[in-house]
Formats: structure tokens, C-alpha cells, sequence
């Protein structure tokens, strides 16, 4: 990591990583977003972490089934839009009980300039909840480390699907014109 | 146009399993976890009732947390054309251990036998050998079928091959549906507790 890219990464994004090593996870999935972007980049660095990029963000789901058949435990980080590609593939944890702990930067949620997202944004809590996934919104910085602990706490220790959902407010506002 | 030949899917998946000792096996919704349990059950199966394109997925997954052990995904045409995008997730992810063994009957036999998209002509081995898989093949015969489970052992995948099976319906011989079961006896098998 560059010197330049550390300054840029608000604190909280650095923090993620490391808060799910702490409970062993060994398998990063992910569609990119730029809230997740140092995160991401730590684990596609990290020797410890198999990052795994998707093409779409259900292949997560399968993908942390496996893992976890297997015995190791992982992380999905993906964008709300990407919540509504995950709904029917979420059946797997509903009927077989596997841990999920998936991390959701929020868009159509504040701010939003792209009007495009705000369908899927306004209802990605309301559908996570409709398939069994609790969830948990950070908004502000010093909430994401005790939220993501929670979450794979209830995620590992209960066999349960968990999502944290980091607001647009906490990402800050996408500058569209540069 | 010739006609290739095809294969029982019953026979077909019974010799790909036959002699298994540490193989892990991922199987698709529908008939292709039907061909598995008619092969016998296992510990080391594991059978999806839903989620319609995880199979191969699933298989990625465990294939990764088990690099040790070899990992067969049996799953229908129609099932992993769903998630066909996960084709290219696999053949970045490079899993050295993971085979696909996808049983082609050119329909949605789950459903009355609506031409599916490989019955129209899409060789789902052409788009693994494209996206990069380090080895396709189109399974017509028996022969070809014992090839493929002396590869099974390998660790130069990620590999799939397309059997061609006939496109008959046999009487379903139905896995246990409890996930919770079925995934605390997989686990179990490798040695792992339940939470």
C-alpha cells in the first residue's frame, strides 16, 4: 500500500479488515465498491485471506457455504444494488443455517446524485429482513468496528446470516464531477 | 448433422463415483442430486435443494477451505447456466483441486422438458475452455467417463466437463432435504464440530 492511498482511506475503511481477521475469517468475496476499496485491497495483499472477486454478488453466498462446509469462515462485501441479486440464493442460509456476515455499502441512501439507485437502496434493509438476514446500519465512524463485531458475532457463535450496512453518510457524498 | 452419442445419466454418474475414498462431492438442485444419491448416499455429499446456480459456487468455496482433498460438482446444464457467470469467478479463483461435471440433457427436465440452453446448442465446455479452465472435455461414453475420474486426483484445475446424457427422466431417488443435517454431517466428516 502506498503512502498516498493510506492518507486518502478514512480510518473506520482501515479498521475493517482486521476486525474480521479477529474472528478468523480467512475468505474475503466481493463485488468492488469504493467504500469497501481498502479493505479490499488489504485482503487481495494479505497471504492469510483468499480473496475471491465476483462477478455477481450470489456467488458470495455459495461461495461462504462452501467455505464454511469446508470449516473456515469468510466475509461478502458488496453494494446494496447487489443485495437484490442475493435474495433467492439466500434460501441456502434460511433452510441450512450457514453464518453469513456480509458488509453493504449503502447507495440511493443520502445524497444520492444517481437516482437510479435509490430503489434498490430504499428497500436493501426491508429485503435483507424479508429473508432472514439481521442487520445492523453504521452511520457514523466510531460505530463500524463494534458493529461488524457484533454482527460475526451473531454470525459464527448462531449460525446466522448477519449484515452490516454502512450508510452513504459515513462513505460521504460521490463526487460526480471531477 | 450427426448425431453424438449419449450416455444414461444413472450409469454415467454411478462410474464417476465408483471407488470414491476422499472425494467431497457439491451436487445441483433436481436430477443431478437424484444421480448422486442413486449412487449412494455419503458424509462427504453435499446436496443443494435451491439457490438454482450455487452449485458450482459451493464448490469454489469448499474447494478453497479443502485444497488437500479433490472436489466434484455434479449439477444439470439448466442449473449452472443460472450462475454461468461464476464460470469466470472459478477459472480466476484457479481452485487446482476443483472438478465440474456437468450432466447435459438439453432440458429443464425438473420441469416437462423445455429445451434448455445447451439442448439449443450453447457447449457449456466451450465457455469454461474459454473464460480458462486448464482442462474441458465433451463426455459421449463410458470411456470418456473413466477418463474423467482418473483426473479427479489431479491438482492442475480447475476442469469441467460436459456429459452428454440421454434425455430420460428416471424415477427420483430423493437426498435428505434437512440443510441443517446435511451440512452438520458434511462438517462432521472433515472433523469439524457443530457451533
Amino acid at each position: 500500500m502506498d503512502a498516498g492511498q493510506s492518507i486518502s482511506a478514512p480510518n473506520w475503511q482501515t479498521q475493517v479488515l482486521p476486525t474480521l481477521k479477529k474472528f478468523d475469517v480467512k475468505h474475503v468475496a466481493y463485488v468492488p465498491d469504493a467504500g469497501h476499496s481498502a479493505a479490499i485491497r488489504s485482503a487481495v495483499e494479505d497471504p492469510a485471506i483468499t480473496a475471491t472477486v465476483l462477478t455477481t454478488e450470489e456467488e458470495g453466498i455459495g461461495y461462504l457455504a462452501g467455505a464454511w462446509l469446508g470449516g473456515e469462515r469468510g466475509a461478502l462485501l458488496i453494494q446494496s444494488s447487489g443485495v437484490g441479486n442475493c435474495i433467492n440464493t439466500l434460501a441456502l442460509n434460511a433452510c441450512a443455517k450457514f453464518p453469513l456476515l456480509m458488509l453493504v455499502t449503502m447507495r440511493g441512501d443520502w445524497a444520492e446524485f444517481n437516482a437510479w439507485q435509490n430503489p434498490m437502496g430504499q428497500v436493501t434493509e426491508q429485503s435483507l429482513n424479508l429473508m432472514g438476514v439481521m442487520t445492523w446500519r453504521a452511520d457514523k465512524p466510531e460505530d463500524v468496528v463494534p458493529l461488524i463485531h457484533g454482527a460475526a458475532t451473531m454470525a459464527f457463535n448462531g449460525d446466522s446470516a448477519c449484515a452490516v450496512l454502512l450508510g452513504q453518510r459515513l462513505i460521504g457524498e460521490k463526487e460526480w464531477v471531477k | 448433422m450427426t448425431t453424438i452419442k449419449k450416455l444414461d445419466r444413472r450409469d454415467a454418474v454411478k462410474a464417476l463415483l465408483a471407488g470414491r475414498k476422499e472425494l467431497l462431492v457439491v451436487t445441483g438442485l433436481g436430477s443431478a442430486s437424484y444421480d448422486v444419491m442413486a449412487a449412494g448416499d455419503h458424509d462427504n455429499n453435499y446436496y443443494l435443494w435451491a439457490a438454482m446456480g450455487s452449485a458450482i459456487t459451493v464448490g469454489l468455496g469448499l474447494a478453497k477451505a479443502q485444497p488437500d482433498r479433490s472436489v466434484l460438482v455434479i449439477t444439470g446444464d439448466g442449473e449452472l447456466m443460472m450462475g454461468m457467470g461464476a464460470l469466470a469467478t472459478i477459472a480466476v479463483s484457479k481452485p487446482a483441486n476443483l472438478t465440474i461435471a456437468v450432466i447435459d440433457n438439453g432440458q429443464f427436465g425438473e420441469t416437462g422438458q423445455q429445451v434448455s440452453h445447451a439442448g439449443h446448442g450453447v457447449e457449456i465446455s466451450k465457455v469454461a475452455e474459454s473464460v480458462g479452465f486448464t482442462w474441458t472435455g465433451v463426455i459421449t461414453d463410458m470411456a470418456g467417463v473413466e477418463n474423467l475420474r482418473g483426473r479427479l486426483a489431479d491438482r492442475n484445475g480447475p476442469r469441467l466437463a460436459t456429459v452428454k446424457v440421454t434425455a430420460e427422466n428416471p424415477s427420483r431417488v430423493l437426498p435428505p432435504r434437512d440443510g441443517v443435517y446435511i451440512k452438520n454431517r458434511f462438517r462432521a466428516a472433515l472433523g469439524h464440530a457443530p457451533i
